[in-house]
């Protein structure tokens, strides 16, 4: 039960540490995560919402789509109970869960995230959530995810 | 004049190694990948030396250069790799080596796969990654990692949508390992599996329990491509390309799972690109071999290819529907990825060509046309439609 874990993470340390690529193109995401801000794209010239990141807009081929601030408020897609673990930092660690989020705010783009709370509770699809900062400062380099939990929910 | 493959490429010769389980194999992959090249030229009765093209798919590591300085080839002419789409490119590569023969690029293609995940690492363990970017960035922290963990919330959302119950994937399951147990080359031969044994199966990444995911596997598998005129030496080993398409729907890969047509394997645009070329529909067909990387994939790739509409899927995926030789529409003969061997699919167009034949250890009633669905859920996918000479 997540409740009984001490760690203030909801998946033990040690998984990859998500970094920009070479050349920058998500950089200003995983910087908006770290100072508590969720940043997606949004074309300036045709308001396509876009994520993940590209350099060209899908829609009318603008380049360089504007990062816009959303609120990290979204609504259940799918969801997915993890037991066999695929990499070392989470042996013994028991299940937990995905859930692919999309935000009806943003033109319904998605993103993936853990649900916090109870790894066995039942998930429904279409479920209101909200968005959670988890800053991974410790971490070499320091980084920050976004979780979900259930808006009905009281603090995990 | 109509650009087609249609009747004017057979497969004169099919041939694989032994197939393992991973890490099992005494040989290296390339060696692996010559046996197969030289075992299908045997069953086509061709010399070696005469291939000039060769095709893969899944970034192949035996490459085309070195395979025809090994095998003495006299001169090499057509060279091409499928790009992306791991096992979704098994049919892919059949295709694009028949249109270097239709294109007049090569005379003699060899399409194969080898794979010695002993040897180069396996494709579920992600451990001794430190940082990551890209696609893989939205999705590792959060401990989507493998393979199954990155396809369970496609396959959740289709069975959400169209109310699809766990027993159509156990069927897919079971329908694989009743063929492989009257299939010697298959590495899960002699294991049978039932539905307590499916049902008490550890649950990998819901809604897969573990026997809803395929193999991994060391082994290879070849087949040799002739044009349609010279197939007439071969006789009744020529097994004829009617169709073939391979690619993606809008957006399918915008990461991460951001394609519009998000509860679909992605065989949306390339179906009706297959059947259109063959000049066939579903009913046509009389046995399937469709790829199950994990068995809802199946599901979808099947209702995309038209064999049932999604919310009948729970009625037609039964065992009885999908085995050999009498069931609906018998699936994955051989035992496929699951049971046979994961030879990143290309298995399965090796045992679409013994149905077509008349060989297989599970012979379909009806094998006059037979289909290969190659990799759902990827992209890009491929699928292929083979028949019988009087097919063409």
């Amino acid at each position: 039960m997540k409740e009984t874990r001490t760690s203030p993470y909801y998946l033990p340390a040690g998984l990859p540490v998500p970094v920009a690529e070479p050349d920058g193109l998500s950089a200003p995401y995983w910087q908006g995560l770290r100072d508590n801000r969720l940043l997606v794209q949004r074309c300036a010239h045709c308001d396509t919402w876009q994520f993940g990141p590209e350099w060209i807009c899908h829609g009318c081929h603008a380049f360089d789509p504007a990062w816009t601030e959303v609120a990290p408020r979204g609504r259940i897609y799918s969801w997915e109970r993890i037991w066999h673990p695929s990499h070392n930092a989470l042996t013994s660690h028991g299940p937990y869960l995905a859930v692919l989020v999309e935000l009806p705010e943003a033109g319904h783009v998605r993103i993936v995230g853990n649900l916090l709370g109870d790894p066995l509770q039942t998930v429904t699809i279409g479920s209101e959530v909200e968005g959670v900062f988890e800053h991974h400062a410790d971490a070499d380099p320091p980084y920050s995810l976004l979780q979900w939990r259930l808006c009905s929910a009281v603090s995990p | 004049m109509t650009r087609s493959l249609k009747g004017q490429v057979a497969i004169v010769g099919i041939g694989e190694t032994p197939y393992y389980r991973h890490g099992k194999s005494p040989d290296s992959e390339f060696k692996l990948a010559l046996k197969a090249i030289l075992a299908a030229c045997a069953d086509a009765g061709i010399d070696p030396r005469d291939i000039d093209g060769f095709a893969s798919y899944g970034d192949d590591r035996s490459e085309t250069s070195r395979l025809a300085a090994a095998l003495g080839t006299r001169r090499l002419r057509s060279s091409t790799m499928q790009w992306g789409g791991g096992g979704g490119g098994c049919c892919a590569a059949v295709a694009n080596g028949a249109a270097a023969i239709v294109a007049g690029l090569a005379d003699c293609v060899v399409v194969f796969r080898s794979l010695a995940q002993g040897e180069h690492g396996r494709f579920g363990r992600t451990t001794g990654i430190d940082t990551i970017s890209g696609e893989k960035a939205w999705l590792m922290p959060y401990g989507v990692l493998a393979p199954p963990q990155r396809f369970a919330m496609r396959v959740q959302r289709f069975m959400h949508e169209h109310g699809v119950r766990q027993e159509a994937l156990r069927a897919i399951a079971m329908a694989s390992y009743h063929h492989a147990q009257s299939n010697p080359r298959a590495v899960m031969y002699g294991k049978p599996l039932d539905v307590e044994k499916y049902e008490s199966s550890r649950w990998i990444a819901e809604p897969f329990h573990l026997f809803d995911c395929c193999m991994e596997n060391d082994g290879a598998a070849a087949l040799i491509l002739m044009p349609a005129e010279r197939a007439q030496a071969f006789g009744d080993k020529a097994a004829f390309v009617l169709g073939a398409a391979a690619g993606s729907d809008h957006r399918f890969a915008a990461a991460p799972h951001n394609g519009p047509a998000y509860a679909s394997a992605n065989y949306r645009t390339v179906a009706p690109d297959l059947f259109r070329m063959a000049d066939m529909g579903p009913g046509d067909v009389g046995v399937v071999q469709s790829y199950e990387n994990f068995t809802g994939g199946v599901v979808m790739a099947l209702a995309e290819h038209g064999f049932f509409a999604p919310e009948d899927a729970n009625d037609f995926l039964t065992l009885d529907n999908l085995i050999a030789p009498n069931g609906r529409l018998p699936l994955n003969t051989s035992g496929g990825n699951l049971a046979e061997c994961y030879m990143h699919g290309f298995e399965l167009v090796l045992e679409a060509v013994r149905q077509v034949r008349g060989t297989s250890c599970n012979q379909a009633r009806r094998n006059d046309v037979a289909l290969v669905v190659g990799g759902p859920m990827v992209s890009p996918v491929s699928s292929l439609l083979l028949g019988s000479e009087a097919t063409r």
